[in-house]
């Protein structure tokens, strides 16, 4: 299978099934229009007969010969072969958690997956003895994992600040008798953050994501306080102070776009002008009904859009600066092995969420939700059948992804986005895809065209 | 060639025969948290 796009000047090809990425000129992509394996040594007469039209003879047959010798090296039009990896998909160690260690939250953000923070389950905290309780848990499950990887998540996590610090504790003790390694992670809305825990989250996380949405008046709209207030002002100083003290090490600030701010790459630039240079800025989920959802209508502008912030990020980075917008992230040579890639993000198999009550989900998404209940870590319940599930969901499980050239980017896309608005784990949510799909064109243009630019 | 270059090793087969380890990160752990994307991912496997 081969992806074939025009995107800011060039003409890209994907091999999907080994990866190759080839940028062609105008006649080699409408030779590819015409043609597939199985390849004659000639070209056929009825494309030489359609092409000469326009492309002196002699090119065509040029052209065809390059093109069958790298059918034949195995860099296009090359065989899916993966499917008997993904036969042999079983459950993994649990490696990663997603600790609700506050289920209640300072900000009522009118987007909120989780019901303003409590999840539809009541406002609540974690308490420290759960959190360490969830942290043995990761450490018994995780079998040969070393690195385990734990999100303080919410509703808002600062509201329960006191907690994350005794849990990161008791992590650092435990870590060292049972020869793991903890990765901790705090998600925060920026609300509440003086320096002293400003100084424990740069020293304790090793990633940090700071949710702001972009321009003001496009945040506020968007994620104001309990009381109808805007934040933007209440929340830029204290990211900003964070970003002074946080150096090289990991942070995103990351926001959310409505159909309100179609002109997202404007809030990225925002972003980026406050001083900001890693940079995650998503879709928002959400029901069609609501007003601010993203809907079929919008894709055009959004993908518009796209191509827009792909050509503002580029400018920056041919001046000599830096700015890394996190879904246009892609590595061409050494990404992740093609195993990896047939399962993505590992919910419900790899990686659970962790209610303040002990209850499993297979992520945070699926907190509250029955059918998901995996099990509760103070009753020593685990539900392996829903493990196995989520394990077995995989690219080749999902009719939609079996046969889509984006498979070994997006691994499936959600899970949670999937049974949220397509009915089930394994039925492609095609707003997502769609989306997704822009992403990884922009992505794989910009990659292939500084490649290319290296290699001259 | 004069009509297509290739810009990438094109080595996704053959990370399917060594891959698996399962070091890496969760992919949904990282700055996305509503959505997936492992093309941005990178290997952790040691040498």
């Amino acid at each position: 299978m081969i992806h074939k796009f025009k995107i800011d000047g060039y003409n890209i090809v994907l091999d999907v099934n080994s990866g190759g990425v080839h940028i062609v000129d105008d006649l080699t992509y409408d030779v590819l229009e015409n043609v597939e394996p199985p390849f004659s040594d000639k070209c056929p007469d009825e494309v030489l007969k359609k092409l000469k039209k326009l492309y002196d003879e002699q090119d065509v047959i040029e052209c065809y010969e390059e093109i069958v010798s790298l059918y034949n090296d195995k860099i296009l039009f090359s065989e899916d072969d993966y499917e008997k990896f993904a036969k042999t998909a079983v459950s993994s160690p649990v490696k990663a958690m997603c600790l609700l260690i506050s289920q209640d939250c300072n900000m009522r953000c009118k987007y909120c997956f989780a019901s303003t923070g409590d999840y539809g389950q009541g406002r609540k905290l974690m308490s420290v003895e759960t959190g360490k309780k969830a942290l043995d848990f990761l450490i018994e499950k995780s079998e040969d994992r070393k690195f385990l990887e734990v999100d303080f998540f919410g509703g808002e996590p600062m509201m329960n600040f006191d907690a994350v610090k005794e849990i990161v504790k008791y992590g650092r003790q435990r870590e060292k008798e049972a020869g793991k390694e903890f990765r901790f992670t705090i998600t925060t809305n920026g609300l509440v953050m003086n320096d002293e825990q400003l100084d424990f989250i740069n020293k304790e996380m090793k990633n940090v994501v700071l949710s702001i949405d972009g321009r003001k008046e496009v945040h506020d709209r968007m994620r104001p306080t309990a009381n109808g207030k805007g934040t933007y002002d209440l929340i830029a100083d204290n990211f900003k102070r964070f970003r002074a003290v946080r150096g090289d090490k990991e942070y995103y600030v990351r926001g959310t776009y409505t159909k309100y701010n179609l002109d997202f790459s404007e809030d990225v630039m925002h972003l980026y002008e406050m001083g900001f240079d890693q940079i995650s800025v998503e879709p928002v989920m959400a029901d069609p009904s609501q007003p601010y959802a993203i809907t079929e209508g919008d894709l055009a502008k959004i993908f518009k859009e796209y191509e827009v912030l792909a050509h503002k990020i580029s400018t920056i980075l041919n001046s000599g600066k830096f700015i890394n917008f996190f879904h246009f992230m892609i590595d061409l040579n050494q990404g992740p092995c093609a195993i990896k890639r047939l399962r993505g993000c590992g919910s419900g198999n790899e990686y659970i969420a962790i209610s303040p009550d002990g209850d499993i989900y297979p992520c945070h998404q699926f907190v509250g939700i029955d059918k998901f209940h995996m099990g509760n870590i103070h009753e020593g319940t685990f539900d392996l059948d829903i493990k196995k599930e989520f394990a077995a969901s995989h690219v080749y499980s999902k009719p939609e992804c079996k046969k889509c050239w984006a498979k070994f980017y997006c691994s499936g896309g959600c899970n949670a986005n999937n049974y949220l608005y397509a009915g089930d784990i394994h039925n492609a949510h095609k707003l997502s895809c769609q989306i997704q799909k822009k992403r990884l064109e922009c992505a794989i243009m910009m990659r292939a065209v500084k490649l290319l630019d290296n290699a001259q | 060639m004069k009509h297509i270059k290739t810009i990438n090793k094109a080595n996704l087969k053959a990370t399917a025969a060594k891959g698996g380890c399962g070091k890496c990160q969760a992919s949904c752990q990282s700055a996305c948290k509503t959505s997936c994307t492992v093309a941005n991912q990178k290997c952790e496997k040691e040498a």
